[in-house]
């Protein structure tokens, strides 16, 4: 991206240089990037959080940690790949490359952009910072609740919950100023021409996750704030013996955290489809029904939060409800599910690694989708639920659905942003270290499951032991398969062959127009679509 | 037919790892209630089919991926959009498809399961009360022959094999364990009421298909009809702190008549443990007994030595509580004495006032007032603290 790449974007590219050039900007690319940038590095320590709990899961009994740090563990590294992972990525991924997309010369609110980013690296901070807190002998760590806050032990834990607290209060209010931006963005600066069904699949995957984020985020935040009076201030919102009920909280935070999976994975179902027309060098089938399927997971994922906790106890019309408005969402999903295939069939495809990433991502992301369709029986679920058959249906859907449509993107538009191709030989083999290393690492957890292990424990019953064993090898391998990704990433940026406009021969859209990497401030004058 | 052996020595040897896995579960544990046997059931016809759809969409996409390739020429059809109607009547084909499967298929049979799963009430024989508390169990028969029997049940598996670093041979029901078993009979319908005195906990059994949350200040309810002989293991599935992976829970499966003789033991000891409450105890023998309850329930938090696990737990030893009076002068005992926090608890500390009886309060009070490291001289007698209950 430096300055001297582009001609003609001589005078209106002047910004501070160094340091100053990142603190201050303002500019969608260089924002996006920092997003990027932060996701990466947090995936890495989420990472290693969870090969330490795969270290100390390698065989029955306590090895490395005693159950107190485990369970901080557990939790943190939860937080930290949804809301300082998953979530920045794609936000990432919108700065860039909405206003590419929509021909538009920046983000509609630069600086409200600037600011919902620097409030990414203070929370990860904060939920980081007990670990470092507790070496010092003040507190007594983490949040150690896992991710879900659940009260009465939030209640009860120590100042790593107020820590977890204020992060995700932070985190929410990042994401809200995010969304604000999208929206704004795409109503008012779209290309003349570009009507609302002609956006970019991926347009309109982040639009619906915007939407879905000023929903649902609040709710969180009022959830967790109740929880903090409650820790410090005397209130009884979680307490029976004040009038409340620890109950309460599960349907407040599953109000958000249940569409939480889907604003992470909406704007993968955005470019997924626009990666298969490249590499199909066909029109994506069905871009009608895709945009009406996704409007409709969109709004189906805000009314069937209680499926997370069954067991919990409700009345049977409630089970029933909750039940068949889950299975329900499998509906749109199985139309998108048929429109990606139908773009591949018949087309004249070739495997470069983004379509490698996405054709498994189609598998993968399957997997995770019918285990899901199954967890929504109330029955069965009264055995999932909490066991590692549900850890491994998640990852499926996060770290598969989730982090792997990631990486497609990433390849996809990487020699667009720096203008340079990466290695295809060690993109290949990062997809196949991963796509392998990540089954091996999760369908041991399955059988795990349904043989009884529960999620959570620090230490498990011998009969356990070999799946777990299996599960942490390939683990480890998973984990340092991801520094050949950075290692791609970085030597990307640095140099390599030059890459063309389009790069790829069947890309379509207005990004693929502008030269590779775009200028500094590109779309001074709005393209027309016919 | 010598195809035919290359070919079979060829599967052999892709078993042969799986082999090593013989006797380990692919699914559910053999069920032993009527629900597990249901959810088995379920789970196996819904993986089935989710396996179908699976295949039938997978072999779709990969015949694609080999067949339209553009490294074999394979031009793609002709560049336009489908128009409205057809695609309209594609996409609805998968949707239909779904509809059939969800709302027919599984959702018959899944409305049938949760009827079945909710209703405790209807020929119930009879009733027990589940209580969750960190990091034990508390069962109490509330009907019938053994009613008012009433028990906890803690991890019994030797801590020196729960411990960081254990290296030596561990038990065969290592973590899955526990001194004292809740005992069931074959062929009645139990309704269990479940409840917890701290945080939530999760009553699991795999083999019984049945799991509620235990929400404190709440009941929640579910029902077990264990239908064969034997014993049952499972554990907490509720993350509630530290002790989460290490409060199993063990049930015992009885016919009626081992069940009735299993019903007067437990009638007996109790009746003896009230008995021990009236007499007059020893400093020595409070001591003695104090030791062994408080390392079955005090140390997973204060230490074996006393030490605590400061902020959290605090240290027992040189602690103000512990060494100051527990009676005041009108001879009630004192707002936060040692008894009055063993009984009511406060914060992370656990209320013991339902989980252990006089006597074993009274004398693990006498021992931590006159052992890891404290000497405070005095002896609470169990007829003290049963007067002081009411």
């Amino acid at each position: 991206m430096s300055s001297t790449t582009v001609a003609h974007h001589d005078d209106h590219a002047e910004h501070p240089t160094g340091i100053m050039r990142w603190l201050t900007t303002t500019n969608h690319k260089d924002i996006g990037t920092m997003y990027l940038t932060f996701s990466l590095i947090m995936f890495f320590i989420g990472g290693a959080m969870i090969l330490g709990i795969r270290a100390e899961l390698f065989k029955p009994g306590l090895q490395l940690m005693n159950p107190e740090f485990f369970n901080q563990l557990i939790g943190v590294h939860a937080l930290i790949m949804i809301f300082a992972a998953l979530m920045p990525a794609a936000t990432g991924f919108a700065n860039w490359m909405i206003p590419l997309q929509i021909g538009a010369p920046d983000m509609a609110l630069p600086r409200l952009n600037n600011w919902g980013f620097w409030l990414l690296p203070p929370s990860a901070i904060l939920l980081t910072l007990p670990f470092t807190l507790a070496l010092f002998g003040i507190g007594d760590g983490a949040l150690a609740t896992g991710w879900t806050f659940y009260p009465p032990l939030s209640v009860q834990g120590g100042i790593g919950v107020d820590f977890a607290i204020f992060a995700v209060h932070l985190l929410g209010i990042s994401s809200v100023l995010g969304s604000i931006n999208v929206i704004v963005t795409i109503f008012n600066m779209r290309a003349p021409g570009m009507t609302l069904m002609k956006m970019p699949m991926f347009v309109w995957g982040w639009l619906i996750t915007a939407f879905l984020l000023i929903a649902t985020i609040p709710v969180l935040a009022g959830g967790v704030t109740m929880l903090l009076t409650d820790r410090h201030f005397g209130t009884h919102f979680f307490d029976a013996a004040g009038g409340g009920d620890p109950v309460m909280f599960q349907h407040l935070f599953w109000f958000f955290g249940h569409p939480e999976v889907y604003i992470v994975l909406l704007p993968v179902w955005g470019f997924i489809p626009q990666i298969l027309e490249t590499f199909s060098r066909k029109p994506m089938y069905g871009y009608k029904a895709q945009v009406y399927s996704l409007w409709g997971i969109g709004a189906l994922s805000v009314v069937v939060w209680a499926h997370h906790f069954f067991s919990a106890g409700m009345p049977v019309p409630a089970l029933l409800y909750f039940m068949y408005s889950t299975m329900a969402i499998s509906l749109p999903l199985a139309v998108l599910f048929f429109c990606w295939i139908k773009t591949m069939w018949r087309g004249s495809m070739s495997f470069e690694t983004p379509m490698l990433f996405t054709v498994g991502w189609i598998i993968l992301f399957g997997i995770g989708g019918l285990t899901g369709l199954v967890l929504a029986d109330v029955a069965a679920d009264a055995q999932y639920h909490n066991s590692y058959f549900v850890v491994a249906h998640f990852h499926y859907t996060l770290f598969a659905g989730g982090i792997m449509g990631i990486m497609a993107g990433t390849y996809y538009w990487l020699p667009k942003m720096t203008g340079h191709m990466y290695s295809e030989k060690l993109g290949k083999l990062h997809f196949w270290l991963t796509a392998i290393s990540f089954n091996m690492t999760f369908i041991p957890q399955f059988f795990l499951g349904l043989a009884g292990m529960p999620r959570r424990i620090p230490d498990y019953a011998l009969q356990f032991a070999e799946f777990n064993m299996i599960s942490s090898i390939a683990a480890f391998t998973l984990g340092f398969s991801q520094l050949l990704f950075v290692y791609n990433i970085v030597s990307c940026a640095r140099g390599g062959k030059k890459a063309t406009d389009k790069v790829w021969e069947g890309a379509k859209g207005l990004e693929w127009t502008l030269p590779s990497p775009p200028p500094y401030h590109s779309f001074t004058e709005q393209p027309v679509i016919k | 037919m010598q195809v035919f052996r290359k070919v079979s020595l060829g599967i052999s040897t892709i078993l042969f790892p799986l082999s090593v896995f013989a006797d380990y579960s692919w699914n559910f544990p053999t069920p032993a209630t009527p629900m597990a046997l249901d959810t088995l059931h379920v789970h196996n016809k819904f993986m089935l089919i989710s396996m179908a759809i699976f295949v039938f969409v997978l072999a779709i996409m990969i015949y694609s991926i080999f067949a339209h390739r553009k490294s074999k020429g394979f031009k793609a059809v002709a560049d336009k959009a489908p128009s409205t109607a057809v695609e309209i009547f594609w996409t609805l084909i998968p949707f239909a498809i779904l509809l059939l499967i969800d709302f027919v298929i599984m959702g018959i049979p899944a409305y049938h399961s949760v009827v079945m799963m909710e209703n405790t009430r209807e020929k119930a024989d009879m009733v027990i009360k589940i209580t969750g508390s960190q990091w034990r169990w508390q069962y109490e028969y509330l009907d019938g022959d053994a009613k008012g029997v009433k028990f906890v049940s803690n991890l019994s598996t030797p801590k020196e094999q729960t411990d960081k670093g254990f290296d030596g041979k561990k038990d065969e029901h290592y973590l899955l364990e526990v001194d004292n078993h809740l005992v069931l009979p074959v062929g009645k319908k139990v309704r269990i009421l479940i409840t917890s005195t701290d945080v939530l906990h999760n009553w699991w059994v795999p083999q019984f298909g049945s799991s509620r949350v235990a929400v404190p200040g709440f009941l929640r309810e579910t029902w077990v009809q264990v239908e064969k002989e034997g014993t049952y293991r499972g554990q907490c599935k509720e993350l509630c702190g530290k002790g989460h992976g290490y409060m199993p829970i063990v049930v015992d499966a009885m016919q009626a008549d081992e069940y009735k003789t299993w019903i007067a033991t437990k009638k007996d000891e109790l009746a003896k443990a009230s008995a021990g409450a009236d007499k007059k105890w020893t400093k020595e023998d409070l001591v003695a007994d104090g030791k062994g309850v408080y390392e079955k329930n005090c140390a997973v938090c204060h230490q074996v030595n006393g030490a605590g696990l400061p902020p959290a737990f605090p240290a027992l030893t040189g602690s103000k509580i512990v060494a100051s009076p527990i009676f005041g002068a009108d001879g009630k005992y004192l707002k936060d004495s040692h008894l009055d926090r063993v009984l009511n608890g406060k914060n992370v500390m656990p209320s013991w006032k339902a989980l252990l009886n006089d006597t074993e309060i009274a004398s693990v009070i006498t021992y931590e007032r006159n052992a890891l490291g404290n000497s405070v001289g005095d002896v609470l007698q169990p007829s003290q603290v049963k007067a002081a209950r009411q």
